[in-house]
């Protein structure tokens, strides 16, 4: 400015202080993300709306009651709900600089979520050839596979940036102060809350 | 304040700066032509972004406005055979979901990422390449969606546009009704669309939050980037469902699943609520950059501090929460609950309030001012008055017995029309003439401008107007042609002939772009003496937009630089 008679302390005095500029003091990669996010669990509370709608509307078996296993469920959720902490311990590793137990943590995480994905292959094998749900079998087999196969596959994208990132800090291409773990930590943990409200609607309510 | 805090990359930007000074300096200085197209389409640079985006919108509606022209001539008289049934319906399909996806969005987001910056005085938005991505899947969206005049039959069934209307309703968009793939290339040019739409807001909310120059209170930005705020918000509430929704008809469609196919217990009624709860927030996602535009035009050219700029700034958050719950105002027709249409009706009515409060917010800042009847300015006023009617007849559909007799009859066309073009349109043309200067460094040939603008409100009036009293009459919308006899004649053909008026007026405005490209008068640094951040630096601004951050103490940053014995921040 040319006028050069407002420099920023004056400003910030006049403003008592405040950093004005950003008052969420967050980062432009923690916003966009955030903001990306959002638009991510609206896509999800779309499917699961979808899902809802057709409760019991299915013309011919099998219906939820008939084919889900509120077991599977569980053994899926407790691989994936304790993979929220081990991302956690990543991000805290990341944060204080100790690569051996970031890779440590984020190799479990990685393991959590293949132990997920089999389960839910196992649930789907089961599914299709025992039940003979498949997606043109009903709305339910509609609704059913097109909701888990979306969360499964943002499970397994989460995991490709899990390796990527691992891989990228062991080549050292990744600055210390890097957001990128806290990022992929907060996808992760939406990817689990989706699947916990899976769990409540899919296997609980609608069952 | 320093200049010491230089964006990193700004060597990569040097090529650049070259190009952007061209103007101003000799043609000596140019690069060839090839590699300045290179630098077009490898740019990461916000301003370049945005100009891409308007390009584009501009490309568009040539073809938009040529299917509306066709349907125009079809429509001139009963029993007409320009066109068939099918192609009539093809066109309707193109041309709505052209206007929408791939001329007012992309124009939206030209202005979104030309202005943001410069006006939180920024160097460039959070994101850069992704915001170069957002276009580039906006235009290989509008790309696919064209592709299907060519390849919409099949590899060998040559070429068949999408004729399901914009909106796609179920089961026209099934297997069965649909045969082929031009319903294919409406689902994934508007999903891919879509995507980039969604990437846009990402950038736009992270650049708006985290990147203003110091001083600027979220309570200090201009409203055009309030504006851009809350639109973005309502982008990424309303297009998920949409993407949602178009994925679960390509399982319909491809993989056998059950969506929309009410035979098997499906619900085309579902499709529905997804489209309309995008379909009605993008009414507004269309209309609220508009506000923010006018917003920008009426105080600087009626030499006055907009009229309550906390209320303009509210009202649209109002409307952007309300905008999101009047969806299935869309679908009084189809036979919901009486309690659904008394709610959505209710809705509907109450979002008239925060927009009625912005129509007097625009209005009292005209009062006594001293008013500059430019270009821009009269672009504005249009906007007022046409948005303003298309509001009034928008109260009317609410009502759900009066949308029982006419919806989906011309006068619903007519009062969209009023809103999307009489509004929005109007009010980004005048952003056209406002900013085209600080973009090129030239002005837009004034005269010109206002034939623009008359051949335009003069069209645009006989054009939608008597759709109005065609609708009453009921004649009901999409239909390829009609009997005589019904007394609909002579409204076709009015509104035939402002159609006509309306092509001169664009051929005016593409006259007057490259005319005052190549030799309009220079503009300087700030032609309209206004008062927001980006008329401070260069036209065209330099790659990295400002040589020094500036320090905002109020909302109206350059006046207070002009006018040091009495700044606005003693005011505020």
């Amino acid at each position: 400015m040319s006028s050069g008679a407002t420099g920023v302390a004056e400003v910030a005095k006049t403003l008592d202080g405040i950093d004005c500029r950003n008052e969420t003091g967050w980062t432009a990669a923690k916003v966009g993300m955030a903001a990306f996010l959002f638009s991510e669990a609206v896509f999800f509370t779309t499917l699961l709306i979808g899902y809802i709608t057709f409760l019991g509307a299915e013309m011919s078996g099998p219906t939820p009651g008939q084919s889900l296993n509120l077991e599977i469920a569980i053994i899926n959720s407790v691989f994936l709900i304790p993979s929220s902490f081990t991302m956690m311990l990543a991000v805290r590793a990341f944060g204080r600089g100790k690569l051996g137990g970031f890779t440590f943590w984020m190799f479990a995480t990685i393991a959590l979520g293949i132990g997920f994905l089999g389960g839910t292959a196992y649930e789907w094998r089961e599914l299709i050839w025992v039940d003979g749900l498949t997606i043109s079998r009903n709305v339910f087999g509609t609704t059913y596979f097109t909701l888990i196969g979306f969360h499964a596959t943002h499970v397994t994208v989460g995991m490709l940036l899990m390796a990527m990132l691992v891989w990228r800090a062991r080549r050292g291409q990744m600055s210390a102060k890097s957001e990128a773990p806290e990022l992929l930590s907060w996808y992760w943990h939406l990817v689990d809350t989706v699947w916990l409200a899976i769990v409540l609607v899919v296997y609980v309510l609608g069952h | 304040m320093t200049s010491s805090d230089i964006p990193e990359g700004s060597q990569a930007l040097d090529s650049h700066t070259v190009v952007g000074q061209t103007l101003a300096s000799s043609a000596a200085t140019r690069p060839p032509l090839v590699t300045q197209l290179h630098d077009w389409v490898t740019t990461v640079d916000h301003k370049r972004v945005g100009l891409l985006y308007l390009m584009m919108s501009l490309m568009f509606m040539v073809f938009g406005g040529i299917e509306a022209l066709i349907i125009r001539v079809q429509l001139w008289t009963a029993n007409n055979t320009l066109v068939e049934a099918e192609t009539f319906n093809q066109l309707f399909t193109m041309h709505g979901t052209t206007m929408i996806f791939f001329v007012v969005m992309p124009m939206i987001a030209g202005f979104a990422n030309f202005l943001v910056p410069l006006m939180i005085g920024a160097r460039d938005v959070a994101f850069p390449r992704l915001n170069a991505l957002g276009f580039w899947l906006s235009l290989m969206g509008g790309c696919t969606l064209y592709l299907s005049y060519f390849t919409g039959k099949g590899l060998l069934g040559g070429g068949s546009a999408p004729d399901v209307g914009w909106f796609a309703y179920a089961p026209l968009t099934s297997p069965a009704y649909s045969v082929g793939s031009s319903t294919d290339y409406w689902i994934v040019g508007t999903a891919i669309s879509g995507i980039g739409t969604i990437a846009f807001a990402v950038n736009t909310i992270a650049t708006i939050v985290t990147m203003r120059a110091p001083g600027m209170l979220i309570s200090k930005v201009p409203l055009f980037v309030w504006m851009m705020l809350i639109t973005s918000f309502m982008i990424l509430l309303a297009f998920p469902p949409l993407t949602a929704a178009q994925v679960m008809l390509l399982m319909d469609r491809h993989m056998g699943a059950h969506f929309f196919d009410t035979q098997a217990g499906g619900s085309a009624l579902l499709w529905q609520h997804l489209f309309w709860f995008f379909g009605h927030p993008e009414v507004y996602i269309l209309a609220l950059p508009a506000f923010g535009i006018i917003s920008e035009i009426v105080p600087v050219f009626s030499r006055k501090v907009i009229f309550g700029y906390a209320s303009v700034a509210m009202s649209s958050a109002a409307i952007g929460v309300i905008g999101s719950s009047v969806w299935a105002h869309h679908m009084f027709t189809v036979g919901m609950s009486d309690s659904l249409d008394a709610f959505f009706s209710a809705t509907s009515f109450l979002i008239a309030v925060p927009t009625g409060i912005k129509v007097l917010n625009w209005t009292a800042t005209l009062y006594g001012g001293q008013l500059r009847l430019r270009t821009p300015m009269l672009f504005a006023l249009g906007f007022l008055g046409m948005f303003l009617m298309g509001g009034l007849t928008g109260i009317m559909l609410a009502a759900v017995p009066v949308d029982w007799q006419i919806s989906d009859s011309y006068f619903l066309v007519g009062h969209f029309h009023y809103v999307l073009f009489g509004g929005s349109l109007f009010a980004l043309m005048g952003g056209v003439y406002y900013w085209f200067p600080k973009a090129t460094g030239r002005m837009l040939d004034d005269r010109l401008g206002k034939l623009n603008f008359w051949l335009q409100f003069i069209g645009f009036n006989l054009l939608f107007g008597p759709m109005h009293i065609s609708g009453i009459l009921g004649m009901p919308r999409r239909v390829y042609t009609y009997q005589p006899g019904q007394g609909w004649e002579i409204w076709n053909q009015i509104s035939t002939v402002g159609g006509f008026i309306m092509g001169l007026a664009f051929l005016t405005l593409f006259w007057n772009l490259a005319k005052s490209l190549r030799s309009g008068k220079p503009a300087g640094d700030d032609p309209w003496d206004a008062w927001t951040l980006e008329w401070m630096t260069s036209s065209p601004p330099a790659a990295y937009n400002f040589e020094e951050i500036p320090t905002v103490r109020s909302r109206r940053p350059l006046w207070d630089l002009k006018h040091p014995e009495d700044p606005d921040w003693k005011h505020e």
